[in-house]
């Protein structure tokens, strides 16, 4: 065997290896939890973030930075309202015992 | 930070999203799944922010977006979560193309080599369409969700269809695929025609592969769209080679797959059937022959003397619930009732609602315990043994025909609600269900028909309980 592994073939194992784990971790979630796991999963593909930070990086004066710039302020809804609106229903979730005791 | 510090960050960030995931198991846990979440996100954009050029301009966007967002989170109706999650899933989407379009623009930013090279260029062209298409595939869906019909057809919640729909979505498919190898093998100087005819198709396919499909399936649309949101950041997590987003983006991705299977399955459709659309369109059409039969009505003050003389009660909660706010009133009336020693229940259809969960989440806003909230599985066998099943706002999911070979519904799963020894039903009227079939459920001698509004009528059972 010679030479590097090719990046491609890095990010395909993650990819994938990602995919299998993604798949068990959600069959665990509670039928009743789904409408918070959507909202959840939402804010967390607002890591997509990362990629409009750095293209902001570039200043105002570029077609890259200002594209990245107005990328950050409409992933940053994503981000904290996904996670606030999951915190305020996560929130409503209570058992008869705690329902009584309040 | 050195590359190897980033990386390490990150990774730790990949973890904290999966244990995220891992918590929203329980609702016991579910709280500290949602922190997990916060904190994996504040790593990875911390660390983002130490090493790029400057980070005035993006932490002032942030706030500013995040404003907007904590507003809008803190106001929205929970009967509003579809249409939220629908526009969010339209940013992440059309974010990714104006990432994609920055990539292009300014390789250096990214420490991406200039040219780009080819294997990036193809996870670019896939991180590009399928955000396009996710964003105009998501406003299509807000529009349906929110109502938006009367601003124009596209938004309408019955489907659009016209001859060799199919056809001509697939030829633009194909023709975008055609630019995209363009875009990939960079023909000189043909770089941003390329990428540009690229995406405009990838745009238009969004909204035309959404419009055939009918109100009734929003919850495969939106869980669909979800998924698709999560491929997209792993697209440009590929084009970027950052482990982190292509790990962030599976997630969301299976998940939201996941979601689409579960939905699918509890309407008995396959996955293609949804696509393809044309369903779902004939909301409250009369039902075929239902002038013929006849059915036994009573009042509020006769279902509250049944249901308070029961011993155990199983209500049956529909979407024309939450459309009447009738969520507050039921918990009254199962309080009442259970201050009375009745013992009380709700089953929970997995497509009652417009999107994965949606009734779950109603019904903890109005404050029921979710340990009286049961899924299908799990209460369909106690129905036999229950006293009285008491449907309220349901047709399609409790509609004994599914059970019958050569019906339209034929092996959708119900809720068994046919077998209590006697069955109440609030409807506002006859119509039929989304389906548009009758349901002999509503002619059997045990079952009784209260019709009106359900808040009205609840409110009503309420007070003759006393």
């Amino acid at each position: 065997m010679t030479g590097s592994v090719d990046p491609v073939i890095i990010n395909i194992t993650v990819f994938v290896l990602a995919v299998f784990v993604g798949y068990h971790v959600v069959w665990n979630v509670t039928p009743a939890l789904h409408t918070p796991l959507m909202s959840v999963t939402n804010a967390i593909s607002s890591v997509i973030m990362v990629g409009a930070i750095l293209a902001s990086g570039a200043g105002t004066a570029s077609v890259a930075g200002m594209l990245g710039a107005v990328a950050v302020a409409l992933v940053a809804i994503n981000t904290f309202g996904g996670f606030m609106v999951s915190h305020r229903m996560l929130a409503m979730f209570r058992k008869k015992d705690d329902a009584n005791r309040k | 930070m050195t590359a190897n510090q980033i990386a390490i960050s990150y990774l730790v960030a990949s973890v904290l999203f999966i244990l995220a995931l891992r918590d929203l198991a329980h609702p016991r846990t579910a709280r500290r799944g949602n922190v997990f979440g916060i904190v994996g996100m504040a790593m990875a954009v911390a660390t983002t922010l130490a090493v790029t050029r400057r980070i005035d301009i993006p932490l002032a966007m942030m706030a500013g977006g995040g404003i907007v967002g904590i507003a809008i989170a803190r106001r929205v109706q929970m009967t509003q979560m579809p249409e939220l999650v629908a526009a969010m899933h339209s940013l992440v989407g059309v974010a990714a193309v104006m990432i994609a379009v920055a990539i292009l623009n300014d390789p250096l930013a990214f420490d991406l080599p200039y040219p780009i090279p080819r294997g990036n260029r193809v996870e670019l062209f896939i991180g590009t369409v399928v955000g396009a298409i996710t964003f105009s595939g998501s406003v299509v869906a807000f529009g349906k969700l929110a109502g938006l019909g009367r601003y124009g057809r596209i938004f309408s919640s019955a489907p659009v269809t016209y001859p060799g729909q199919h056809w001509i979505n697939l030829a633009l498919a194909l023709v975008m695929i055609y630019y995209g190898v363009l875009f990939v093998n960079e023909i000189p100087g043909q770089q941003w025609p390329a990428f540009m005819y690229m995406t405009a198709v990838a745009f238009l396919l969004g909204v035309l592969i959404i419009i055939p499909i009918g109100g009734a399936d929003m919850p495969v649309v939106i869980s669909m769209l979800n998924s698709y949101s999560g491929w997209a950041a792993a697209g440009i997590g590929f084009s970027l080679n950052n482990s982190m987003l292509i790990i962030a983006g599976s997630l969301v991705g299976s998940s939201g797959a996941i979601l689409s299977y579960i939905m699918c399955r509890a309407m008995n459709r396959s996955f293609f059937s949804v696509i393809l659309g044309g369903f779902g369109g004939a909301e409250g059409t009369a039902a075929k022959g239902a002038g013929q039969r006849t059915v036994k009505s009573g009042s509020a003050e006769d279902v509250a003397f049944l249901l308070g003389n029961a011993e155990s009660v199983i209500i049956v909660p529909g979407y024309g619930l939450a459309v009447g706010r009738a969520q507050h009133a039921v918990k009254e009336m199962a309080q009442k009732l259970t201050a009375k020693g009745v013992n009380v229940r709700y089953a929970i259809h997995p497509v009652a609602g417009r999107m994965p969960g949606h009734m779950n989440v109603l019904l903890a806003e109005a404050e029921v315990p979710y340990d009286q909230v049961l899924e299908m599985e799990d209460i369909n066998s106690d129905f036999g043994s229950t006293d009285v099943a008491f449907v309220l706002g349901a047709n399609d999911v409790v509609n004994p025909l599914a059970e019958q070979p050569g019906s339209p519904i034929y092996g959708m799963p119900i809720l068994e609600a046919h077998k209590a020894r006697t069955v109440l039903v609030n409807k506002r009227s006859m119509a039929a269900g989304y389906a548009g079939i009758d349901n002999p459920l509503f002619y059997m001698d045990r079952t009784m028909m209260v019709f009106g509004d359900a808040k009205k009528v609840v409110e009503d059972i309420v007070k003759a309980l006393d």
